[in-house]
């Protein structure tokens, strides 16, 4: 039995160092897997804490987000391709036209 | 093993919503070898609106009813119906606003269409949601469809931009939801609200999630300083599809957030000091922004933050008198917002590579050359600003009112300060159609057809009946209100 | 022995994780990803999540890694170096604000959390017998919402990868 609060506290090291990536990166493409990355850790949260109380909700919940996750990674990926066509970078801070 | 029992009844307008956006996807396959014209994208834009008439018409039948559920996660009552009716008008208005704009510039129609009304759908659901991994599902549907359709100008390398700031901060804050939400299954071994509400321990686990949870709310809401991605994905999207999300989004995410902080298992003393400060900044932010934009669509973008500022005055004063509050405004701000995006969206001309983005000047002598028209902007401007006896006037009456009522003397003063800072920038604009001559630079780039002419005759009515109906509208979604408070 | 597991696996998880944002190549990030979700996979297993963990493998590193792979290996030339150094003031907040979130939800994990030490979960309640069930019966909605989201998300591919087509040049041909 692995106590749950090690399996969290891991978790939330990882959302940690994915959350600290999306800050600190400025490639597109690295950016989307640290927020992959962030997902992936609540995944684990979710399916340690299904595991302390006993029920299914955690690990449903879980298998949600995974759908979720490939939903996001089809769509993310073809809008940076979009983009890439247009121009040659997948640098944020390169993409600014918008401003204001 | 007993499968469960489903009360379609629920989510009836829902399901037509979907049947519809089924419909419109598969139309592409009629006479597919045909030339998409515009005579095609206009009967594929009549079904969806058709479709979204008719599941109008079934909240509208549902109002007034009691309250029924499937297994607890999604639930119709009346808050959700009226819910369904603001995301409905807001779609019924933006689809068209795409009518003639569309076809300018794509191909796709079936594609728009269908995932605009898959965008709806993801909303309604979003309101009606009493559980929170439905409430996600949701959550992601409409962002995911608002990722595509932000895109959706793929001439444009701006537009392209813009989803892909809308698409990266929408995913980051979408694993803050999910971590907040995870925390308070944690806490309380359920994602039922009811449940949340029940067993809640009122400790750091739940105040932790639900802090986690506000920042999901707060990137959807575009509430400062969760706001960043909102300019750039307003100016960037295709008009149309910011005149509705700016509305819909909103709506559905105001609503789960009532529903969310009803079951929150906290104080109101703990979190409504929170909202307040975020109420304060987000209002502020987004007018003092507001006043430097040289950019109408980016104008109307920071305008709508600092909306969703005025709004989360109504989320501060609580359930009952906040709530009604908050609806009204919704309503107004469907008709006003979208109104002005629809005149903005005349006043642009999308191209098939680019678009020329309506500037501020280009609202010069609006007056002189088609007077009506200017009439109608000013109408909407000033609405936005707060001037009696017009919509928005009354909406933030009513949401100042309820601050006051419910002790937040100071908020409401925030709030009456902000509006006349507003009314510099929406003034400027009027100023600038009436008193000046109209220059080469200012004359509408696109014609205006029957469909924009009918929705800004639309949106028009409503901002001009909801201001004299005002008391009455405001008692009925106060007993909506009462219901869901005491429920 | 599980725990000793558990801590090899924590390990590498977290190894990969920071290989994710560390890498200055987008190939190695791709890869050290690829290594976090592997090892997230077999710790489901501890938690007596086996269906999850098939998925997790399946999924996470069948599908998404992979297109991720694709995707760096397509536009691999074009994208622009990671630039240590220029962006020292952002990188220092941002790292202080993630240590902060941190403390703050390990606190409140090892404070309030319930029963801390006794999971209480059957050897068998993540079989793919038991999700299947609730999936299909108590978390049906969920789980035909997530039909609509896949949905939506097939048409946004078929939106976005479509070669642009303008429309009015079309007409004038």
């Amino acid at each position: 039995m692995i106590p749950t609060d090690y399996v969290l506290i891991l978790a939330a090291v990882l959302f940690t160092i994915g959350a600290a990536g999306v800050l600190v990166r400025r490639n597109a493409l690295i950016i989307f897997m640290c927020v992959e990355m962030m997902l992936n850790s609540v995944n684990l949260t979710l399916v340690a804490l299904a595991d302390l109380w006993g029920n299914l909700t955690g690990q449903v919940f879980a298998f949600v987000v995974m759908a979720v996750a490939a939903v996001e990674v089809a769509v993310g990926l073809a809008i940076i391709m979009a983009i890439v066509r247009h121009k040659d970078t997948s640098n944020i801070d390169e993409i600014n036209l918008l401003k204001g | 093993m007993n499968l469960p029992h489903i009360d379609f009844s629920v989510i009836t307008p829902e399901l037509i919503v979907i049947a519809t956006a089924l419909v419109v996807m598969l139309a592409e396959f009629v006479g597919a070898h045909a030339t998409p014209s515009p005579t095609r994208s206009h009967r594929i834009a009549l079904i969806a609106l058709l479709g979204l008439v008719l599941a109008a018409l079934a909240a509208v039948a549902g109002l007034g009813r009691a309250a029924t559920d499937i297994q607890g996660m999604l639930v119709a009552d009346d808050l959700g119906r009226y819910l369904e009716l603001v995301v409905l008008l807001a779609a019924a208005l933006g689809l068209l606003l795409a009518w003639d704009y569309l076809p300018q510039f794509t191909k796709m129609h079936s594609e728009y269409y269908a995932l605009y009304l898959l965008a709806v759908v993801g909303m309604m659901f979003m309101g009606k949601s009493t559980e929170l991994i439905t409430l996600f599902v949701s959550l992601e549907i409409l962002s995911v469809a608002l990722y595509v359709l932000t895109g959706f100008h793929r001439g444009q390398l701006a537009a392209g931009e813009a989803a892909l700031k809308y698409f990266l901060l929408g995913a980051f804050s979408s694993a803050f939801f999910i971590y907040g939400a995870a925390l308070l299954y944690g806490d309380t071994g359920s994602t039922h609200l009811v449940d949340i509400a029940a067993r809640a321990s009122g400790g750091f686990l739940t105040l932790a999630g639900l802090a986690l949870l506000l920042v999901g709310f707060g990137f959807k809401l575009a509430v400062v300083p969760f706001h960043m991605w909102t300019p750039d994905v307003y100016q960037g999207a295709p008009t149309p599809v910011t005149a509705f999300m700016s509305v819909g989004t909103k709506a559905a995410a105001f609503v789960a957030l009532f529903r969310v902080l009803q079951a929150a298992g906290v104080s109101y003393a703990t979190w409504s000091l929170v909202l307040a400060l975020l109420a304060t900044l987000t209002m502020t932010w987004g007018n003092l922004a507001a006043l430097r934009q040289s950019s109408l669509k980016r104008m109307l973008a920071y305008s709508s933050i600092a909306h969703a500022g005025y709004m989360l005055i109504g989320v501060t004063a609580g359930m009952q008198l906040g709530l009604s509050a908050v609806l009204f405004y919704l309503f107004a701000y469907a008709f006003m917002n979208i109104g002005a995006f629809a005149v903005v969206s005349l006043l642009e001309r999308p191209g098939y590579h680019a678009t020329q983005d309506a500037t501020i000047d280009a609202a010069r002598g609006l007056f002189a050359r088609k007077p009506l028209l200017a009439v109608v902007m000013a109408i909407f401007l000033l609405s936005l600003a707060g001037v009696p006896p017009l919509a928005g006037f009354f909406g933030k009456l009513y949401l100042f009112n309820a601050a006051v009522q419910s002790g937040w003397i100071w908020l409401a003063i925030v709030g009456m300060i902000n509006s006349v800072v507003s009314a510099y920038y929406y003034l400027r604009v009027t100023v600038l159609m009436f008193m000046t001559e109209a220059d080469e630079t200012s004359f509408l780039r696109s014609p205006l057809s029957n469909a924009t002419g009918l929705a800004i005759a639309v949106a028009m009515v409503g901002t001009l009946l909801l201001g004299i109906f005002a008391g009455p509208w405001l008692q009925q979604l106060g007993q909506a209100a009462l219901a869901f408070a005491g429920s | 022995m599980t725990l000793i597991l558990f801590a090899f696996l924590a390990l590498i998880a977290l190894a990969g994780g920071l290989g994710v944002v560390l890498s200055r190549n987008p190939v190695h990030s791709a890869l050290s990803l690829l290594l976090n979700f592997a090892s997230i996979a077999v710790i489901y297993f501890l938690l007596h999540a086996q269906f999850l963990g098939v998925v997790q493998v399946i999924v996470y590193a069948g599908a998404i890694v992979v297109l991720f792979l694709f995707v760096v290996m397509l536009i691999g030339g074009n994208i622009g170096p990671y630039r240590h150094g220029s962006r020292t003031v952002t990188s220092v907040i941002a790292v202080g604000l993630a240590a902060a979130f941190l403390a703050l939800v390990v606190w409140s994990v090892v404070q309030v959390l319930p029963m801390s030490a006794t999971p209480v979960g059957a050897p068998d309640a993540g079989s793919v017998q038991a999700v299947g069930m609730a999936l299909y019966t108590d978390y049906l909605v969920p789980f035909e919402l997530a039909s609509l989201l896949l949905l939506v998300g097939m048409l946004g591919g078929v939106v976005l990868a479509r070669r642009y087509q303008p429309f009015a040049e079309d007409e004038t041909q």
